[in-house]
C-alpha cells in the first residue's frame, strides 16, 4: 500500500505533503513514516492516509463566467477616472493620473 | 512535436511544475524515471564505500556518525525509488535492473575507500558535490521529486559537516593523519572532476531541456570549485591539478581536461571496485529476501 505523508513542523502550522512511503499495512506505514520524516525531531505530527482514501478534485470550470467573484472582474481604472473628470479633482489625483 | 507537447516544454521551461497525477509526454516520463531512477541507485551503492570502515572507524562517536549517515543514504534511497514507482517503474524492477548491471549508478560510487581518509574526503566533497547537484533538483519540474529533495539536502548538509569535522580532525593531528588526508584527495580529486558530467551545453542536455535540473554540468562544476577549492587550500592542502586557477576577472575556474573516456568507462561497470561492489548488492538482496517475505505474509 502506499501512503501520503502529510507533516506539520511547529504547532500552529499547516500540514504539508512531505512524501510517500510504501507498507504492507497501518503499522508498518507508522515505523517508516517516522523514520523517514521524525527521527531528528523536525516534524511534530504527521499525518498517513491511504492513497485510496484521497479524493482529488482539480477541475474548477467557471462556465458561467462568474466574473464578480474575482479580483478581474473589475476594472476600477477607467471609471475611477471618469469619476474624477466628473468631479474635476484629476489635477489632485495621486500616481501620474494629474500628468495625462 | 505535437502541440500538446510542446505547451508542456514550454510550460516546464517557464518555470511549472507537474504532479505525478497531471499530463506528460512520454519522452519526459522516461527522461524522469531514467534520471530519478539512477539517484535512488546512487544512494543506495553510495553506502557501500562508507559500510566498508563502520567496523573501523576510529572512535565510538565516529562509528555511531557513519552509522547514521549510511541510514540516511537508504533512507533516501526509498524516498526516491518511491517517486519513480509512482512514476510506472516498480521499485523491484529497478534493483534487478541494478544488480543485473544494466542501470547506472554515480561514478564517485566505483572507487575503492582505501583510508578513514577516504570516508572523511567522501563525507565532505562527494557530498559537497553532490549537494551542489541537489539543490539544482529543488526547482525540478516534477514537483513531487523536488518536494523530496527538500528533506534530502538538509540531512546531506549535516553530512557535510561530520565530513569537515573528521577532515579537520586529522589534519590537525599528526603527520601520518594529515598525510592520509592528502592521500586521499590526490585518489578523489579525478573522481570529483568527473562528478558533475561533461561540459555538454545546458541547452543540449535533455534533463536541463525539460528543467528535470534547473542547472548545466559545467555550471554546477563550477559552483563546486567555487565554494570549496579555498576550503580545501585553507587546510594547507594541494590539490593535484596545477592548471587549477580561477580567473579574477570572469570568475571562471580553469583546470586540466578530465578523462571523460574514462567516466564513460567507469560508469558502465569498469571502476576500480564496480564488480565487487554489484556482486556484494546481488548478496545482499538474496540475504535479506526473506524480511520482505515475512513482512509481507505477516500483512497478508
Amino acid at each position: 500500500m502506499v501512503f501520503e505523508v502529510f507533516r506539520q513542523e511547529r504547532k500552529g502550522q499547516p500540514f504539508q505533503h512531505a512524501g510517500t512511503v510504501t507498507a504492507p499495512d497501518e503499522s508498518f506505514a507508522e515505523i517508516y513514516a517516522r523514520e523517514q520524516y521524525g527521527r531528528r525531531q523536525e516534524s511534530v505530527a504527521l499525518w498517513l492516509v491511504p492513497r485510496e482514501a484521497l479524493h482529488q478534485i482539480s477541475e474548477f470550470p467557471d462556465e458561467f463566467e462568474m466574473k464578480y467573484r474575482r479580483v478581474d472582474g473589475y476594472s476600477i481604472k477607467a471609471r475611477l477616472r471618469e469619476a474624477r473628470e466628473k468631479a474635476g479633482t484629476l489635477e489632485m489625483a495621486p500616481g501620474g493620473e494629474a500628468g495625462e | 512535436m505535437d502541440t500538446r507537447t510542446q505547451e508542456f516544454l514550454e510550460y516546464v521551461q517557464a518555470g511549472g511544475q507537474v504532479e505525478t497525477t497531471d499530463w506528460m509526454p512520454d519522452e519526459y516520463r522516461s527522461k524522469l524515471v531514467k534520471f530519478i531512477e539512477m539517484h535512488g541507485n546512487s544512494e543506495l551503492m553510495g553506502v557501500l564505500p562508507e559500510r566498508d570502515w563502520i567496523l573501523r572507524a576510529p572512535t565510538l562517536q565516529r562509528k555511531l556518525a557513519l552509522t547514521a549517515k549510511i541510514q540516511d543514504e537508504v533512507g533516501h534511497a526509498q524516498l526516491i525509488y518511491r517517486v519513480v514507482e509512482d512514476l510506472g517503474k516498480p521499485r523491484t524492477a529497478c534493483l534487478d535492473d541494478l544488480a543485473s548491471g544494466k542501470a547506472k549508478f554515480h561514478n564517485v560510487f566505483h572507487y575503492p575507500t582505501k583510508t578513514w581518509g577516504d570516508v572523511g574526503v567522501i563525507a565532505w566533497l562527494v557530498d559537497a558535490a553532490a549537494i551542489v547537484s541537489q539543490k539544482a533538483l529543488l526547482k525540478c519540474s516534477y514537483a513531487p521529486y523536488a518536494r523530496i529533495m527538500k528533506k534530502i539536502c538538509w540531512e546531506e548538509s549535516f553530512h557535510i559537516l561530520h565530513g569537515r569535522d573528521v577532515i579537520l580532525a586529522m589534519v590537525t593531528g599528526t603527520d601520518e593523519q594529515f598525510a592520509l588526508v592528502q592521500e586521499a584527495l590526490d585518489r578523489w580529486w579525478e573522481p570529483l572532476m568527473h562528478f558533475h558530467g561533461n561540459p555538454i551545453p545546458a541547452e543540449e542536455d535533455p534533463m536541463y531541456v525539460w528543467r528535470i535540473k534547473s542547472q548545466g554540468n559545467e555550471a554546477a562544476r563550477q559552483e563546486f570549485l567555487d565554494g570549496y577549492v579555498p576550503q580545501i587550500r585553507e587546510l594547507g592542502l594541494t590539490i593535484p591539478d596545477p592548471a587549477l586557477e580561477k580567473n579574477e576577472e570572469s570568475g571562471v575556474w580553469s583546470y586540466s581536461e578530465p578523462d571523460w573516456e574514462k567516466l564513460r568507462s567507469v560508469v558502465t561497470g569498469h571502476g576500480p571496485a564496480s564488480q565487487e561492489r554489484l556482486g556484494f548488492r546481488r548478496l545482499s538482496r538474496e540475504d535479506v529476501a526473506w524480511v520482505e517475505r515475512t513482512v509481507l505474509a505477516d500483512a497478508a
